[in-house]
């Protein structure tokens, strides 16, 4: 029975061997690229979806005032080919280009913005995004229903191809925020035409409803399968677009997904299982790829109940966590470790503060807030999401503060729904978290901690943390403000509500084909930059 | 008979009504909602929200409205899906979910029925043992151990079919064979159980006394009798197979109903989680009376009570 069973393995093997044309090969000589995208899209208005699916997929469709560079996402001229900001940092003047068009033929001109703005903005469609253009003068009045007269927001079309935003105050991240789905255009009076424009379950995003301005147009949605998108030609720099289509496959499973790109299906895949990157690593390096990502994993401290109201306390459980032991020996995706909470290198800032990894000084702290050597410490939960990589994470921390404090942590996992609800409601005291920049600059992840801030949900206050915070938005000067966000890091780690343990990486897999397609930290790929070169693969072969 | 029948149809509608009730509530009941994420909705958004999908109304003023639309035949808006009603969601995802349904329950009797009445033949002879130990297999190895080992083999190693997809005719046949193996092996038992049963009574020894070959006793005179436990399986069966599989569907890739059904209810999309629900509780309400209709032609001594 046996050497039946291997005979007709090696006969599957050899058969398999054939070199049949894949899906990937007839991509690259076609210029059709084939992404593993994650979930079924809830939707492709940009100013209804809230996810990064979504995101990657309609940034193929729109464009913005500005868009990303495609190897550091530094703000370009999209449909307007430049712009000026007044010397208070509070006015942004931008002129459109007189060539950029809709994909039904129209001009793409300056009132299309401020109609798709006073559209984001209108509180009956109840865009969750919104809140992204409150940095414009009496944008969240109007969003919240207290203003009623449009033209008193901070947006101005004095003719077709001028646009002036006015802001609240001066936010040098603006340009990054405006590559943010929210900021995108969509054509008013196409969605006028499929329902009313400011209410929710408007079908104009349909194929052969969706009119968008961007390198690609929808050509097909097949629920729950795949979308896809083709070359456009009424796309202003259309000469400058090499790929002719993009298939974005709802493909939910990892598993599923790595397979798929084994047999030649895919060119690019969302990361794929933990215990694959070594196999990749060792066999195919060349398709593997880890690249810094702009999040931050952490946990957070519920600072309204004791013990963990003791500030000695919450130090001592972040300073016992080995983060090198964690990043080599149980995630294992190259991430770093985090001794602080933003992110290195975004947007120019680098945290001086630390939480350092001293075991020492921990079981110090804890002695002196009376727990010497963890005696008398009630045992605290650790609340996660249920999922295979937070238990592994949490299972580690419970072992290192068993070790180093000898204190016990209980491992608590709840459904995503169950546990967002009791993050929300305090009814945690550590529980797992994470968070991803919105947009490249410190504030994404520091304005959260403010006091009663929608994400803080630890408790924590601190009022000179919040006079930093508000200082720096309203600071031109970029060395000064960066300071300032130094000393809120300081405080920050200080008073620890949280407890970084990495920084996120980006594990994708990658056909050698797909060219300019570069590692950003959003993990955005512009795609009129993207194309795919068959020769790679060939001249890949030949050396081997 | 046809009364028999109108009388069924009639009771199921109140059994609707309750399971409407039932889940209507305890969707409810679950923490979270359909708009709690990582990301906190700011509140005036929230309200306005709530407004939009009638959940700032009382709760029983929901539940009057969701009724009132639901005997109309509508089940709403999706929480999730933004442009789609869940009647469209159940409509592109249920014909993909009938397919691989179908070509499954095909599988699973092509491959069951001629097992069991192999096995009950000669039983407890080799005949027996091999296609019964297969069948015990089946039912012990999960769909999603078999799945990805079948993928391994014929579409990984071999590279006759795609490792997922739905595409191409031959996208179907993997998962229609690691969906209809696990229902062929509950086939085999029950139809080898059910032969065995009839092939002891006196009319198949009359049979055998007045000569009859062992192919005509098999076929014409037990197979009737001897379907009959696999045809009240297969009722509830077929319902399951119809309505899709969420493992299968995610591990191939096929955008069916399994997988809209168990997302509903991580997502809390209330309206989709009723409505798929409602939709498998009718289904199954109508392949039972199905096979009651069967199994009364299948066993006449049933016309009687």
């Amino acid at each position: 029975m046996k050497p039946a069973v291997l005979l007709l393995l090696a006969a599957l093997a050899l058969a398999g061997c054939g070199s049949r044309e894949t899906r990937v090969d007839i991509g690259n000589r076609e210029q059709v690229l084939h992404l593993g995208n994650g979930a079924e899209p809830q939707d492709l208005d940009p100013q209804l979806v809230t996810g990064v699916t979504e995101h990657h997929l309609i940034m193929s469709m729109l464009e913005g005032l500005v868009i990303e560079d495609p190897v550091d996402l530094h703000p370009i001229p999209g449909v307007a080919e430049r712009w000026e900001i007044s010397p208070d940092g509070l006015t942004y003047t931008f002129f459109l280009r007189k060539n950029a068009k809709w994909s039904n033929g129209e001009p793409v001109v300056a009132r299309d913005f401020l109609r798709s703005y006073q559209r984001i903005l209108t509180p009956s469609l109840a865009s969750q995004y919104a809140y992204m253009h409150h940095v414009v003068k009496n944008a969240q009045a109007y969003n919240e229903g207290k203003l009623k007269d449009f033209s008193q927001v901070g947006y101005q079309a004095p003719d077709d191809h001028t646009f002036v935003v006015t802001l609240e105050s001066p936010t040098p991240y603006l340009l990054s925020l405006m590559n943010h789905t929210s900021w995108w255009p969509v054509h008013v009076p196409t969605i006028e035409r499929h329902g009313s424009a400011y209410t929710r379950g408007n079908r104009w995003t349909r194929p052969g409803n969706f009119v968008g301005n961007g390198p690609f147009q929808l050509d097909q949605w097949r629920y729950n399968y795949a979308v896809t998108v083709k070359k456009s030609a009424t796309y202003w720099d259309a000469a400058n677009v090499r790929l002719n289509a993009i298939h974005f496959h709802a493909i939910e499973s990892q598993e599923t997904e790595e397979r798929a790109f084994r047999a030649g299906l895919l060119h690019a895949t969302q990361p794929p299982p933990i215990s694959k990157i070594e196999v990749y690593q060792r066999q195919s390096p060349d398709r593997i790829h880890i690249s810094p990502y702009l999040g931050v994993y952490f946990y957070r401290i519920n600072v309204t109940k004791p013990p963990l109201n003791d500030k000695r306390v919450r130090r001592a459980l972040c300073m016992a966590v080995d983060r090198e032991a964690m990043v080599k020996n149980v995630t294992r995706g190259g991430q770093l470790p985090a001794n602080h909470f933003t992110p290195p290198g975004t947007a120019g800032f680098d945290a001086r503060a630390r939480i350092p990894t001293d075991f020492e000084q921990a079981r110090r702290l804890l002695a002196e807030a009376g727990f010497p050597g963890g005696r008398g410490f009630p045992p605290i939960e650790l609340l996660y999401n249920t999922s295979e990589n937070h238990r592994l994470i949490a299972e580690a921390i419970q072992q290192m503060w068993k070790k180093h404090l000898g204190i016990d942590a209980r491992l608590v996992n709840q459904e995503w729904k169950v546990y967002l609800d009791s993050q929300k409601t305090l009814n945690y005291q550590v529980c797992r978290a994470g968070w991803i920049g919105d947009y490249v600059d410190p504030n994404s992840f520091l304005d959260m901690w403010l006091t009663d801030g929608g994400q803080n949900e630890t408790g924590w206050s601190n009022q000179e943390y919040d006079r930093l915070i508000r200082e720096a938005g309203r600071t031109i000067d970029q060395a000064k403000r960066l300071e300032l966000f130094q000393r809120a890091e300081e405080i920050l780690l200080d008073e620890s509500p949280v407890l970084p343990i990495y920084f996120y990486t980006r594990v994708a897999l990658i056909h050698p084909a797909l060219k300019g397609w570069h590692p950003t930290i959003l993990d955005n790929h512009p795609y009129k930059f993207v194309y795919l070169d068959p020769n790679a693969v060939m001249e890949k072969r030949a050396s081997n | 008979m046809f009364r028999f029948i109108a009388i069924r149809l009639l009771q199921t509608i109140p059994v609707l009504l309750i399971v409407a009730t039932v889940t209507f509530f305890m969707v409810r009941l679950a923490p979270g909602g359909p708009f709690s994420a990582e990301k906190k909705v700011p509140a005036e958004i929230l309200k306005h929200l709530e407004a939009y999908y009638g959940l700032n109304k009382p709760l029983w003023d929901q539940y009057t409205d969701y009724m009132s639309r639901l005997v109309r035949g509508d089940l709403g808006p999706s929480f999730k899906y933004e442009n789609r009603t869940v009647n469209e969601v159940i409509a592109s995802a249920f014909p993909v979910s009938l397919e691989l349904g179908f070509w499954s329950l095909l599988v699973a009797l092509a491959l069951g029925i001629p097992a069991g009445v192999i096995a009950a033949r000669h039983p407890n002879t080799l005949t027996d043992h091999v296609p019964m130990g297969l069948a015990m297999a089946g039912i012990c190895l999960p769909t999603f151990v078999l799945g990805p080992l079948l993928i391994l083999v014929f579409a990984l190693m071999a590279g006759w079919f795609n490792p997922m997809g739905w595409d191409s005719p031959r996208d179907r046949v993997l998962p229609a064979l690691v969906l209809g193996a696990h229902y062929a092996a509950y086939v085999a038992r029950l139809t080898r159980s059910g032969m065995l049963e009839i092939l002891n009574q006196d009319f198949i020894r009359t049979a055998r006394a007045k000569g009859a070959g062992s192919a005509r006793i098999l076929f014409r005179h037990a197979l009737r009798g001897g379907l009959l436990p696999t045809v009240s399986f297969l009722g509830p069966a077929t319902a399951g197979l119809l309505t899709g599989s969420f493992v299968i569907e995610t591990i191939f890739q096929i955008p069916g109903l399994g997988r809209y059904f168990v997302m509903a209810a991580f997502n809390r999309d209330y309206t989709l989680v009723l409505g798929t629900v409602l939709f498998y509780a009718t289904l199954i309400i109508l392949l039972n009376l199905i096979v009651d209709v069967v199994q009364v032609w299948l066993n006449p001594k049933l016309r009687f009570e």
